[in-house]
C-alpha cells in the first residue's frame, strides 16, 4: 500500500518491518516505530476526530501526549482502551482503532449540526443549568447524558493484568530528554542509586524531533550510551513509564506500559506496572510543550503545533502537508520553516508575530485549504494544507506543583516556571524554562552532581556533556497569547478538546466571574482528559488581558494527577475480583459447606446464610431453620463475634470506662448484655460481658465491630488509661464460638457435658466431646440457648459431636437468616441496622441499663439533641398489607414528611406475617398508630402499625430457669 | 502517601497507620459534658504544626505521637505515647 505522504528516507522508523492496521475497519499500513497519528498521516488520513461539544472536525494537532484531538478508541473487547491519543500510541500488527465521537460516521457526523446550534449552547451552560436545580436538570440530563463524556466506555471485563512494583532510589529522575540524561549520568557516575523514567519508547526528548550533538556524539547515540551506563551501574532505565504523581515525602507513580494500548500481552505478563517509587532526591526533566496561536479557525484539520510538524517530519519521515504556512512568535517559526522545507514541504510564509506577522483565519472545513495571513497591517490569503504554529514554550510544571512547589511567572516567556521546592526536588531544562541545548545539559549535569553530593556521594569523575545543535535553536522564548487582530473570538480556540473558544473566555468575564477556579469550571477550560496541557495558559492570558491585570493576578489552578490520563486497571492491579479484600476463613468452613450452605459475605468473613435442604429456597430454608429452633434446637456458628480477656487487679474499672452499663455487680460466673457508647454519646456496638473468675473476664462484641472495637479497646487501654493493671487481649480467633438454641437445648447439654448446664447469664467451664470449653447461657433467638466456646484447634470435634446430638433431638444446623428472623420476632437490637451510628442508647430503649456516669460516651451522652422529644425512637411494626420493604420510609399518611424508617424486616417465625423494626419520631408514645412504609426506588407500600419491639414471649418464659 | 519513622519498626508508609485524633482532642473519661462539646465539636483546624495521635495499626500497633505540618506534611517528631 503507497503511503502518499512518507518521504522516502529518515526518520526513526524500521522500513522493513511494515505493520497494518484498521481505522474504523478501513486497512492501512505504516512501520514499526509510528504512532498511530504519525502512520494515518503517512497515509494522507488528516481527520482524526469530531470535537466534543460542536462535532467540528478534528485533525492531529501535537505529536506527543499533549494532543486534545485525535483520540481514538483503540483494541478489541476486554482490551478496549477509549480516548486514547493517536500520539501516545505506537503501531503494532493488527491494532484497530475506531473514530468516537460521531455517528454514522467521521466524515459524516450528523452531531456536526450542532455546529449551526452553537450560539446554543454558550459557555457555562451546564454550570448554570446545575445552579438551575433539581427542575432545569430534569429537562436538560438526558441531552447532557449522551454528549457528556469523550469516546465510550469499555463494554467488556478487563481481560488484562496488572500489577504494583515498590521500588526505592537515592535519585528518580523523571524525563529522559537532554537535561534528565545529564542528570541520570551525572548522579549515577557518583554512586547514587537512580531510576530514570520516560514515557516514549525511546530516550532521547528533543533529540528525537531536533537532531543534535551532545557528549561529543550524535545526541540519541548518547542518550543511549547514557541509558547503558546508568544501567551499568545498577540503575533502571524505565521506558513507555510516565510519571504521573508526585505526592508526599518523595513518593511518586509511575504507570509503566508493557504493551501499546489494545495489545496483547506477551506471554500472559502484566499489560502495565504500577511503580510506587520512593526516592530520596527527584530531578524533574520534564521538557515544555508549546502552545497554540488565536485566531479564526485555528482548531481546522491542517492547523498543529510547530513542534508536532518538525516530529513528524524528522521522527517519522511524513510531511503532514504539501504547502505549509508557519506562523510564530520567536526563532521556533524560523526553525521549523527550514526543517518543512528541507523535507520537500513547501513553506509559502512564515509569520513572525515579533515583526507583525499574524494568521488571521485557517480556511476550510474539513481540513485546512488556505489561510488568511496579515503583515504590517496587510493581509492576503495564501493556499495551505498546514498551519505550523508555535505561541511560546510552557515548562511542564505538573508534578513539581503537585510535590508542593512554588511558581514564578516569566513575562518573557509567558509561562509559569518552578521556583521553590517543597520536597527533595529540582526541576532542570525546558521543563524549569532553560531554554537551548547547552543551558538543559549543563542544568540537568549541575543538578544530578548536586543531588549525589546531598546525599552525601562524591563528585562523578567526568565532564558534562556539551551539545551542538543541528539547526539554530532559539534561545529567547517567546510568547504571543493574544487574538490576531480582524480573527473571529467565536471559532478562534482555546481549550480544542472542551470546546472552548476566546468568546466563552470573554463571556466568562462579560458575567463576572474574575477567580480562575470559577472561570474553569464556567467554561470547563482545561477540565477535558488532557487537563489543559496546551490550554491553559492561552486562556488565563486572554482572561488577564480581558480584566486588563496580569496572568499572575489571575492565578493558576492546582495541578493535580495524574499527569497523563491512567487506566483504573493499573491503580487496583492485582486487587481485584477474588483479590480486592483479604478472605477471612471460619475454621469451621469445610463443615459449613458439607452441610450445604448458601454464604453471605460479612465483613471480611463468608457466614453460612442458610443450608436448603433440597428443593428449598434460602428463604423457605431460613424459615424452616428459625421454626426449628423455636420447635426443637438448632446449632449455629457465631465465632466471628469479637472476642476481648480482660484479666488483671483493675478489670472490673477499665471494664466499667468501656461499657455504659454496669460491672462491678457482675458475680464470679454471670454475665450480662452490654453496650459501649461512642465519646460523643451515639451507641457503637453491643455485646455481652462475662466473670470467668475473680479478675478474668470475657467481653463480646458484634462481628461486624470487631476490628474498630479492639482499636478502641487499645486506645483506652493505652492513652486513656495507662496505669490501670490490666491485660486487654483480642481472642476472637482463639475461641469458636458455637451456639446451641431451643427447648431442646438444655436437654442436650446436660447430656453432653454430663453436668447440669449454668442458669441464663451464667458461665460455666464444662467438658464437651473430651475437650474442654466454656458455657455461656445466653440467648440471642429467644430460646433457652447456650454459647459453646472451644479453642479453635478442637473445633471441629465439637462442633460434630453436637451437630450429631442435635439431629438426634430432632434439630439441625441453621445459618443468618434464620439467626435474623429470630432476633427480629425477639425485638433484639443489631449493629448495622438499629446501632447505626445515629442512635443513642434512649433512642433504643436502653435508658435503665445506663450507669450514672464515668464511662467513655457519658459526657456526650448529656448533650440537649439527645433529650429531644421527636427523636427516632425503636419501636416494631406489624405489617397491614403482607409488605414491609426493609429501609422503607415511614410515613404518617401519603404525601407527607417521613418520620421514620423499617430499619430491620422480617416475618414471623411463628405464625404468618412481616414484622419489623424501626425508628420513627416519638416512636414509643404512638404505639398503635398505623403509618404507610413506602420504598419507592422499589415500588414497594403497604400500611404498618406501631408495636412494642417484642412479638415472642414477652415475659421470657421460654429460658426461665 | 507520607513515609513515617516508628519509633520501634522504622520508616514505614503511611498506609500501616491509622490517624487516631489531634492531641488536645483527647478526653478523659471524667470530661465534663461542655468541655466534651467543645472538644468534639468546635477544635482548631490548624494551618501549620498540629500535635496528633497515630498509630501503627497495621505494623507493631502501638500508639505515636507525629508533630506534623498540615501544609507540608513535613513530620518534625514521631515518639511512642504515651511517654515510657
Ligand atoms: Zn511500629
Amino acid at each position: 500500500m503507497s503511503a502518499p505522504f512518507r518521504n522516502a528516507a529518515g526518520g526513526l522508523i524500521d522500513r522493513a518491518r511494515a505493520v497494518r492496521f484498521t481505522v474504523d475497519g478501513r486497512p492501512y499500513e505504516g512501520f514499526a516505530g509510528d504512532t498511530l497519528a504519525s502512520a494515518s498521516l503517512a497515509n494522507g488520513v488528516r481527520l482524526m476526530g469530531r470535537s466534543f461539544k460542536y462535532h467540528r472536525p478534528r485533525g492531529v494537532f501535537g505529536a506527543g501526549v499533549e494532543e486534545p484531538n485525535a483520540l481514538y478508541g483503540v483494541g478489541e473487547g476486554g482490551r478496549f482502551e477509549p480516548n486514547t491519543r493517536a500520539t501516545d500510541v505506537f503501531l503494532y500488527e493488527g491494532l484497530t482503532a475506531i473514530s468516537q465521537n460521531c455517528w454514522p460516521n467521521l466524515p459524516f457526523d450528523i452531531g456536526a449540526v450542532s455546529q449551526v446550534a452553537a450560539p446554543f449552547i454558550p459557555a457555562g451552560f451546564y454550570y448554570k443549568t446545575f445552579f438551575g436545580g433539581p427542575r432545569l436538570w430534569k429537562v436538560y440530563e438526558h441531552l447532557i447524558r449522551r454528549a457528556a463524556g469523550l469516546g465510550k466506555p469499555p463494554q467488556h471485563r478487563d481481560v488484562d493484568r496488572f500489577n504494583h512494583r515498590a521500588a526505592f532510589c537515592d535519585v528518580l529522575v523523571v524525563g529522559a530528554g537532554p537535561a534528565g540524561l545529564a542528570a541520570a549520568d551525572a548522579a549515577s557516575a557518583a554512586g547514587a542509586r537512580v531510576i530514570m523514567v520516560e514515557q516514549d519508547r525511546l530516550a532521547g526528548g528533543g533529540f528525537l524531533r531536533d537532531p543534535a550533538m551532545a557528549g561529543g556524539d550524535d545526541g540519541l547515540v548518547w542518550a543511549m550510551a547514557v541509558a547503558t551506563r546508568v544501567k551499568a551501574e545498577g540503575g533502571r532505565v524505565l521506558s513507555r513509564s510516565t510519571a504521573t504523581g508526585f505526592y508526599d515525602h518523595g513518593l511518586l507513580n509511575v504507570v509503566q506500559r508493557h504493551v501499546e494500548p489494545g495489545q496483547i500481552t506477551r506471554d500472559d505478563g502484566a499489560a502495565q506496572t504500577l511503580w510506587r517509587v520512593r526516592a530520596r532526591r527527584v530531578v524533574l526533566a520534564q521538557g515544555s510543550l508549546e502552545r497554540p496561536l488565536l485566531f479564526s479557525g485555528n482548531d481546522r484539520p491542517g492547523v498543529m503545533l510547530a513542534s508536532a510538524a518538525r516530529s513528524f517530519v524528522t521522527r517519522y519521515a511524513v510531511r503532514p502537508g504539501a504547502l505549509a504556512v508557519v506562523a510564530g512568535c520567536d526563532d521556533h517559526a524560523d526553525l521549523t520553516a527550514r526543517v518543512l522545507a528541507a523535507s520537500g514541504i513547501e513553506v509559502i510564509a512564515v509569520m513572525d508575530s515579533r515583526v507583525g506577522g499574524r494568521v488571521v483565519a485557517a480556511l476550510g472545513s474539513r481540513a485546512v485549504t488556505g489561510a488568511i495571513v496579515s503583515e504590517a497591517g496587510r493581509s492576503r490569503t495564501v493556499a495551505c494544507d498546514l498551519i505550523a504554529v508555535s505561541g511560546g514554550q510552557t515548562p511542564t510544571v505538573h508534578l513539581h506543583m503537585q510535590a508542593g512547589g512554588g511558581l514564578a511567572w516569566d513575562a518573557q516567556a509567558g509561562a509559569f516556571a518552578p521556583t521553590t521546592a517543597r520536597q527533595n526536588q529540582v526541576s532542570v531544562g525546558a521543563g524549569a524554562g532553560r531554554q537551548g541545548l547547552e543551558a538543559a545539559l549543563a542544568d540537568g549535569w549541575r543538578a544530578g552532581v548536586e543531588a549525589a553530593q546531598d546525599l552525601g556521594l562524591s563528585r562523578p569523575m567526568g565532564a558534562r556533556p556539551r551539545g551542538a545543535a543541528a539547526r539554530p535553536t532559539p534561545t529567547v522564548s517567546g510568547c504571543c497569547v493574544t487574538l490576531t487582530d480582524g480573527a473571529d473570538a467565536k471559532t478562534a480556540f482555546i481549550d480544542l478538546q472542551n470546546d472552548v473558544t476566546a468568546a466563552d473566555i470573554d463571556l466568562a468575564g462579560r458575567q463576572g466571574y474574575r477567580s480562575v477556579e470559577h472561570l474553569k469550571r464556567f467554561t470547563t477550560l482545561g477540565m477535558a482528559s488532557d487537563q489543559g496541557k496546551t490550554s491553559n495558559l492561552l486562556g488565563l492570558a486572554r482572561m488577564a488581558q480581558a480584566s486588563g491585570v496580569t496572568v499572575p493576578q489571575i492565578g493558576l489552578t492546582t495541578f493535580r494527577p495524574p499527569y497523563t490520563p491512567v487506566t483504573l486497571g493499573v491503580l487496583a492491579g492485582e486487587a481485584v475480583g477474588a483479590e480486592a479484600a483479604p478472605r477471612r476463613r471460619l475454621t469451621l468452613q469445610s463443615a459449613h459447606a458439607a452441610a450445604g450452605a448458601v454464604w453471605q459475605p460479612s465483613g471480611y468473613w463468608s457466614r453460612p446464610r442458610a443450608y436448603p435442604m433440597s428443593g428449598e429456597t434460602s428463604p423457605q430454608a431460613a424459615v424452616r431453620e428459625a421454626r426449628t429452633v423455636r420447635d426443637a434446637v438448632g446449632l449455629t456458628d457465631v465465632s466471628t463475634l469479637g472476642k476481648f480477656e480482660v484479666v488483671g487487679p483493675d478489670a472490673v474499672a477499665f471494664l466499667e470506662i468501656i461499657c455504659a452499663t454496669s460491672v462491678a455487680k457482675l458475680a464470679v460466673g454471670r454475665g450480662r448484655y452490654t453496650i459501649m457508647l461512642r465519646e460523643d454519646g451515639i451507641v457503637a456496638d453491643d455485646g455481652t460481658v462475662w466473670r470467668l473468675a475473680d479478675q478474668r473476664y470475657l467481653l463480646t462484641s458484634s462481628t461486624g465491630g470487631a476490628d474498630t472495637m479492639a482499636h478502641r479497646l487499645s486506645y483506652a487501654r493505652r492513652v486513656l488509661t495507662p496505669r490501670l493493671q490490666v491485660m486487654v487481649t483480642a481472642v476472637q480467633e482463639c475461641w469458636v464460638g458455637i451456639a446451641v438454641a431451643g427447648p431442646n437445648a438444655r436437654a442436650l447439654v446436660d447430656q453432653a457435658t454430663g453436668a447440669a448446664p449454668p442458669r441464663h447469664m451464667s458461665v460455666a467451664a464444662a467438658r464437651l466431646a473430651d475437650q474442654p470449653v466454656w458455657l455461656l447461657a445466653a440467648s440471642y433467638s429467644g430460646e433457652r440457648a447456650f454459647e459453646i466456646y472451644v479453642r479453635s484447634y478442637a473445633a471441629q470435634v465439637v462442633w460434630s459431636d453436637l451437630e450429631r446430638r442435635v439431629a438426634a433431638a430432632g434439630g439441625r444446623v441453621y445459618g443468618l437468616d434464620a439467626m435474623d428472623l429470630l432476633r427480629i420476632e425477639k425485638g433484639h437490637i443489631v449493629t448495622g441496622a438499629e446501632i447505626d451510628g445515629r442512635t443513642c442508647p434512649y433512642d433504643l430503649g436502653l435508658t435503665k441499663m445506663l450507669r450514672k456516669g464515668g464511662f467513655i460516651g457519658w459526657a456526650g451522652l448529656q448533650r440537649r439533641d439527645f433529650q429531644r422529644p421527636n427523636r427516632p425512637c425503636l419501636v416494631g411494626l406489624d405489617a397491614l398489607d403482607g409488605v414491609l420493604p426493609e429501609g422503607a420510609m415511614l410515613l404518617p399518611r401519603a404525601g407527607a414528611a417521613p418520620q421514620g424508617h423499617v430499619s430491620s424486616a422480617g416475618r414471623r417465625v411463628t405464625g404468618e406475617g412481616a414484622i419489623g423494626l424501626g425508628l420513627v419520631a416519638s416512636g414509643p408514645d404512638r404505639i398503635g398508630e398505623v403509618m404507610i412504609a413506602s420504598s419507592p426506588t422499589r415500588r414497594l407500600q403497604g400500611r404498618v402499625r406501631l408495636t412494642a419491639p417484642l412479638f415472642y414471649d414477652a415475659e421470657g418464659a421460654r429460658y426461665v430457669d | 502517601m507520607m513515609l513515617i519513622a516508628c519509633p520501634h519498626c522504622g520508616p514505614r508508609a503511611h498506609v500501616e497507620f491509622t490517624y487516631e485524633r489531634t492531641m488536645d482532642a483527647i478526653l478523659s473519661v471524667d470530661v465534663d459534658p461542655d468541655t466534651a462539646v467543645a472538644i468534639l465539636f468546635q477544635r482548631e483546624n490548624p494551618r501549620g504544626p498540629s500535635q496528633e495521635l497515630w498509630r501503627h495499626t497495621y505494623g507493631c500497633r502501638s500508639w505515636l505521637r507525629l508533630t506534623r505540618n498540615t501544609v507540608t506534611h513535613d513530620l518534625a517528631e514521631v515518639v511512642a505515647w504515651p511517654p515510657a
